[in-house]
């Protein structure tokens, strides 16, 4: 049966697919960095589908919003010389190849042949102060460690590219 | 009385060890000799004390002196009864062994000053005189076999170390390493006997019970006569004795310290510290202990009659000497001093008077050297005039050593031929003979460096000269004790039994040695006190052959020469050498060579390409995944 | 109604398409895209294993936000290590990488 919602999965899939291998394939690094913004968007589009649009929004505005404008311009300041990938050994692309869509062919041999008990899932849009409350909660379900630790991480990382790309 | 305080004989010695080692250089040297020398003073003092304190104490309800175990704590237990004990035994022997050593000992420390003086590692030679005292301290208060053999060994690396300080002298580090290996040998036998013994006793102590004894019956003669081996090395029994002359290259005092007072004694003294053990179970190997030294004294006697040497003709005087020592205790067949046992008195009187004579004799034989600046009798002659100390000194030393009455080394001597002759005449006869000869070759020695014929021509171009106060100090404290010690009752403290014994001298064999000795001492007069020596440099011409065989020690080292280079080194050594530098290495070198190429073959895998690590990470998950799903 | 096989489909295609980007492409930047696809494709997952079996919890769903934020974090010190390269070597090619081999 055919709903509006799988057409919606169905164009989201393959915008997904065929962005992401343009993305791995694509000569020029500046059109596989655009690829890489569609797929983002791609998988915005699956969370909103799944009714985490807290999470959707997060993708956008963090991934396509702020870690792709970081990889634009750092494209823009190492390319000097074209940006062109130069040509691969044909045999290397070849085993690369084979090894991947034979992992590929393996893992969803494996995974279709074993079947997922619930088919389906209840709609219903998550609370954002459901969200809130465990993001900050510091009881069973409470994420205020892995918080507190990530924005710790982040810190590190401000001071570590700074360190580590400033001019000597 | 409490002698707990007595470890600190042992550590203060170790403590300025330690101090004067590690400063080293930083120190002057005058500090290091006045550390070294005042710690031994204070541990010398400390040995009076706990002498006077111990024989003052008085005997228990059995007559005898207790032996006492003031410290001790267990080191190494290997089960109930066998364990290593680290700890001080008072005993007569023992408080004995601590008043030589710490007399000795200091008499060399003050001595040391002048003779040392301006010598490079003045404060290495005072470190490691301190380490000797340390090291003889805990041998002979040792209160089990195995300390007394981690104490002995200590004692050869010191005599090592000291042997070798001229470091840069060739003959030195020589005489150093033979003196060391071959006592090593000889150690090896001592260890040996000492496992056994741990073994089939089950303990390392001096006195096992009954039970254990008499479960080691059979092995106890075997292992008693091992640990005779070592000591026979430590104290240049024939045919080990061919490091103690060598040993002479260390310096003089050193001579005087450890290679004729108190080391070399060490042997003599084990078989005393073992000798209940001896007695009671290994009578035989005690016997044989007897005929070893008997020999010893022998063939040490006759070769110092015709040594060149000042020091050679000491030191082989001194393996003589030690020679009597052995002989003494061996001719022991009972531990009862009026039936048999009185050669164990005998022994360790011998000990006691010859450690401070020939340490006497030895640091006169430094002055001498000091004013003639030579070891060869040759370059001396007629000295008296210019040294009359040590003239009168090593007189005194030379008439004790010969058995002149009332000299100490008469008594003591007379109580070891009384016992030789108790025991048999034939070694009775011997040893008188060899009391004879002794007498001859000391005043040989005596009329060649103080009258005889004077080198002029080197003495005018050097004329000798008394030492300083520093050296001749010692010597005449050393010839006080020498003039008296004989009057000391020593039967009183020591005998074989623990019970008073009064000595009292046979009149024959008293008057019979007396005799004897005159007459070497006459003999030797007669041939070297003129200055033209005809009738000796006749007889050496005469008996040529003989003369030059004495003169080589009878060949001896040449003996040992011949066997381990010819022997030894060339049969077993040098294909062992080659199988290991060829078969062994050569395996090793081949295998490092397979490894080698290996990794060059393969080490392009290590291309540090993440990628090509991710292709093979992925091919292996695969490779198990389909490995998985096909189980 | 759409299921949950379809998702994992996706994802599994995503992470193999990223791998191979990650063993093929020759740029530093282009093989840090590929790792960005296979994080992504993990983000799926558990959002969808969250969403479909454990409805209740949340473990899936703040696994993806923090994974997001780490990737954030890696990414910002990535292309501080490549920009550093890049000013020491001039290029980014990953075959020029061999000062420190061997």
């Amino acid at each position: 049966m055919i709903t509006l919602d799988l057409i919606v999965f169905t164009v989201l899939a393959l915008f997904i697919t065929v962005s992401a291998v343009l993305a791995v394939t694509t000569k020029r690094i500046l059109r596989a960095a655009t690829y890489l913004l569609f797929v983002l968007f791609g998988t915005a589009g699956i969370y909103f589908q799944l009714n985490y649009s807290f999470l959707g929004a997060v993708q956008l505005l963090i991934y396509a919003g702020g870690i792709t404008v970081l990889y634009v311009f750092s494209i823009l300041l190492t390319s000097s010389e074209g940006d062109k990938a130069e040509k691969l050994k044909g045999y290397k692309l070849v085993i690369g190849l084979i090894a991947t869509v034979a992992a590929l062919g393996i893992c969803l041999f494996i995974m279709l042949k074993n079947p997922f008990v619930p088919s389906n899932f209840e709609h219903g849009e998550l609370d954002v102060r459901t969200i809130g409350h465990a993001l900050m909660g510091t009881g069973k379900d409470g994420y205020v460690l892995p918080f507190e630790v990530i924005s710790i991480l982040l810190l590190a990382c401000i001071v570590g590219g700074i360190m580590i790309a400033r001019k000597r | 009385m409490d002698f707990t305080y007595t470890v600190l004989i042992l550590l203060l010695p170790f403590l300025s060890f330690i101090l004067i080692g590690l400063l080293g250089t930083k120190l002057k040297p005058v500090t290091a000799g006045i550390i070294g020398t005042v710690v031994t003073g204070i541990a010398a003092a400390l040995s009076y004390y706990t002498a006077f304190g111990y024989f003052g104490a008085g005997r228990d309800a059995s007559g005898v002196y207790p032996t006492m175990i003031p410290w001790n704590t267990v080191w190494l237990p290997f089960s109930e009864t066998l364990h290593i004990d680290l700890g001080v035994m008072l005993d007569p022997i023992s408080v004995m062994m601590l008043v030589v050593i710490s007399t000795v000992s200091l008499m060399v420390h003050i001595y040391s000053f002048g003779y040392m003086k301006g010598e490079r590692g003045f404060q290495r030679y005072y470190a490691f005189l301190s380490l000797f005292t340390m090291s003889m301290m805990g041998l002979v208060v040792a209160t089990n076999i195995f300390q007394m053999y981690l104490f002995w060994e200590l004692v050869g690396v010191s005599s090592y170390l000291l042997i070798g300080f001229y470091y840069t002298k060739k003959e030195a580090v020589a005489a150093s390493k033979k003196a060391f290996i071959v006592t090593r040998f000889a150690d090896l036998g001592f260890l040996v006997g000492i496992l056994f013994y741990g073994f089939y006793t089950g303990t390392f102590s001096f006195t096992p019970d009954a039970p254990a004894l008499g479960a080691a019956k059979a092995i106890l003669p075997i292992a008693l006569g091992l640990m005779f081996v070592g000591g026979a090395g430590k104290s240049a029994m024939f045919p080990l004795h061919i490091w103690l002359p060598d040993a002479m290259e260390g310096p003089t005092p050193v001579s005087a310290l450890i290679h004729a007072a108190t080391m070399v004694v060490a042997g003599v003294y084990l078989v005393a510290r073992m000798f209940p053990l001896f007695v009671e179970y290994a009578p035989d190997v005690l016997h044989l202990t007897a005929y070893v030294g008997a020999f010893t004294a022998l063939y040490a006697a006759v070769v110092a009659c015709v040594q060149s040497d000042i020091k050679r003709v000491l030191a082989f005087s001194t393996i003589s000497q030690i020679g009597f020592m052995i002989v003494a205790l061996g001719v022991c067949t009972s531990s009862d001093p009026h039936a048999g046992g009185l050669g164990y008195m005998a022994s360790m009187f011998h000990l006691f008077t010859h450690a401070m004579f020939k340490a006497l004799l030895f640091l006169c034989a430094g002055c001498i050297i000091h004013a003639v600046h030579s070891n060869e009798v040759s370059a001396m002659g007629g000295l008296r005039k210019y040294l009359p100390v040590t003239h009168a000194t090593f007189l005194v030393a030379c008439l004790a050593i010969a058995g002149i009455w009332p000299l100490s080394g008469f008594f003591s001597k007379d109580e070891i031929i009384t016992a030789c002759f108790e025991f048999s005449p034939f070694i009775g006869v011997t040893m008188t003979f060899i009391a004879g000869l002794t007498a001859f070759y000391m005043f040989r020695l005596y009329y060649g460096i103080f009258w005889g014929r004077e080198n002029k021509a080197l003495h005018a171009e050097h004329v000798p000269h008394e030492a300083p106060a520093t050296m001749t100090v010692p010597l005449v404290f050393l010839a006080v004790v020498t003039l008296f010690a004989g009057w000391i009752p020593f039967g009183h403290f020591v005998s074989s039994d623990g019970q008073a014994y009064t000595i009292h001298i046979n009149t024959t064999v008293a008057i019979v040695s007396l005799c004897v000795a005159a007459a070497g001492i006459a003999l030797a007069t007669w041939m070297y006190m003129r200055e033209d020596r005809k009738v000796a440099d006749g007889l050496a011409t005469r008996f040529s052959g003989l003369h030059k065989a004495a003169y080589h020690r009878f060949y001896i080292d040449e003996i040992y020469q011949f066997i381990t280079h010819r022997i030894i080194f060339a049969c077993i050594s040098s294909p062992i050498a080659w199988f290991d530098r060829h078969v062994v290495d050569g395996f090793m070198n081949g295998m490092a060579w397979v490894t080698e190429k290996t990794s060059w073959a393969i080490r392009y895998m290590q291309s540090g390409s993440v990628q090509r690590y991710c292709i093979w990470f992925l091919g292996g998950v695969l490779g198990l995944v389909i490995l998985l799903l096909l189980i | 109604m759409i299921q949950m096989e379809y998702y994992l489909i996706v994802s599994t295609i995503l992470m193999f398409v990223g791998i191979y980007g990650f063993i093929t492409r020759r740029n530093l930047l282009a093989m840090l895209i590929s790792v960005e696809l296979i994080l992504n494709s993990v983000d799926i997952n558990f959002v969808v294993f969250n969403r479909f079996l454990f409805p209740e919890q949340l473990e899936g769903f703040f696994f993806t936000l923090f994974a997001i934020g780490i990737s954030a974090a890696e990414t910002a010190v990535a292309i501080a290590i490549i920009i550093n390269i890049y000013r020491n070597m001039k290029n980014i090619q990953v075959k020029n990488l061999k000062n420190m081999k061997w």
